[in-house]
């Protein structure tokens, strides 16, 4: 027994020792590529005849260079999350915030909505998983407003297109909306807007959480499983988004979107998020177009706000989620984290 | 005989997992009974957190996400 143990410890250490070879030189082979951006857009260019002086030429440079960037930080970024997501099964999240206080249990949940795997398909059982183990209500929806709104893909685009200071932002007040609008949720005491059959299912089960024993390269392996789905899914809406930002940044002229998408215009924020809680895009399709709008004169907060509508608010969301809230809660919901929306546009037009 | 429950409120992963689950089957020559339970009750009534899952004569082997090939294969 203790000799099989042992071969298997060495044939783990072995696979270890292979795939971080591997790792190194994708890492360098992706650092280079980086790096050359600039060039290989430019040489693009050049081979077309096109300058950036012209509108087509543009355009043209837009789309050669912010694709590939887009999609290399794009695998980096999700190959480390599908890392780190191996260490934060829903399950062992759960355990964490169950019996937790309201305040500390809010900003732990927040914070575990950016590293535990998350898909809106998955987000009723997650949710009726944490009641059930007795994860306080407010706790619980400020973990489910955070894991679609801050997840990697918005704040890998994020990133790329307007650099950390501006992802870092979006990071901090994703968490704020998310923590505040819990704390609300918990303090009206909703519970019994939650549909029959999921107060009966409360306060039955105990949150346990056993190791699932991964090892190393199972965690590379998931990390590579990661980039396939996230990728595989979301590259279409890229290129999509990045053509009609380039078409806007080539052809619309420049200040044109100051006028009602600038700071001066009060009622932007309200009608950017007006506009953007119907709309169900992805963080991938609709970075690319607000960068190009930003560059045309939008205000960063209306913009912001427009993007957190879009991502946080959906309505096949809440559709889904109709199944075990009651409509007044789920107003409640939507209303408090469309509030909480609303200040962060206007706290960035008027401070930035 | 084996039991096999596919518990999804019915996303495309769902569907997928049980066309894997099936194929396979197929393939090893196992006799199997395919249930998809769709209702959300009950797919909450087996504790797991996250869809798809996958139960075998009452217990469950697996939560979320497609099940990898090799998975499915040691089921059989």
């Amino acid at each position: 027994m203790g000799d099989r143990e042992d071969l298997m410890k060495i044939e783990n250490q072995q696979h270890t020792f292979y795939w971080l070879i591997g790792i190194s030189i994708a890492s360098l082979i992706w650092l280079l590529a980086y790096i050359n951006l600039p060039a290989f857009a430019n040489f693009i260019l050049l081979t077309i005849n096109l300058t950036q002086d012209t509108p087509l030429g543009e355009a043209i440079y837009f789309f050669v260079y912010d694709t590939p960037k887009v999609l290399l930080l794009l695998t980096g970024i999700v190959f480390v999350m599908g890392i780190i997501q191996t260490f934060f099964a829903p399950e062992r999240t759960r355990a964490l915030l169950a019996g937790k206080r309201m305040g500390i249990g809010n900003i732990l949940a927040a914070s575990l909505g950016i590293v535990t795997p998350f898909c809106s398909c998955s987000a009723v059982p997650l949710f009726i998983g944490f009641l059930s183990a007795g994860v306080p209500l407010g706790i619980t929806f400020s973990f489910l407003i955070s894991a679609p709104m801050v997840n990697e893909v918005a704040l890998v685009l994020l990133l790329g297109m307007f650099g950390w200071q501006v992802a870092a932002l979006y990071l901090a007040l994703g968490l704020v909306v998310a923590v505040v609008a819990g704390l609300v949720i918990g303090q009206l005491q909703m519970e019994t807007y939650l549909e029959e059959w999921v107060q009966r299912l409360q306060s039955g089960q105990t949150a346990t959480y056993s190791d699932n024993n991964l090892n190393w390269p199972d965690r590379f392996a998931a990390g590579c499983d990661h980039v396939k789905t996230i990728v595989g899914k979301v590259w279409p809406y890229i290129l999509l988004g990045i053509s009609l930002g380039a078409g806007i940044h080539g052809y619309i002229p420049t200040d044109f979107m100051a006028s009602f998408m600038g700071k001066e215009a009060w009622w932007a924020v309200p009608v950017a998020v007006l506009l953007g809680v119907p709309l169900y895009a992805n963080a991938a399709g609709i970075i690319p177009i607000v960068e190009a709008l930003l560059g045309k004169g939008a205000a960063l907060g209306t913009v912001l706000a427009f993007m957190m509508a879009v991502i946080a608010l959906s309505l096949p969301e809440i559709i889904i989620l109709r199944k075990v809230l009651k409509p007044r809660l789920i107003g409640t919901f939507v209303g408090i984290v469309t509030t909480g929306i609303l200040l962060v546009g206007y706290v960035f037009n008027f401070v930035l | 005989m084996k039991n096999i429950k596919v518990l999804g409120t019915g996303c495309a992963n769902c569907r997928n997992t049980a066309v894997l689950i099936q194929s396979v089957a197929k393939e090893r020559g196992a006799e199997i009974l395919l249930e998809k339970i769709e209702d959300l009750p009950s797919i909450m009534s087996y504790g797991i957190m996250s869809t798809p899952g996958v139960v075998i004569d009452g217990v469950v082997v697996h939560a979320g996400g497609i099940p990898g090939r090799d998975k499915v294969e040691s089921w059989f």
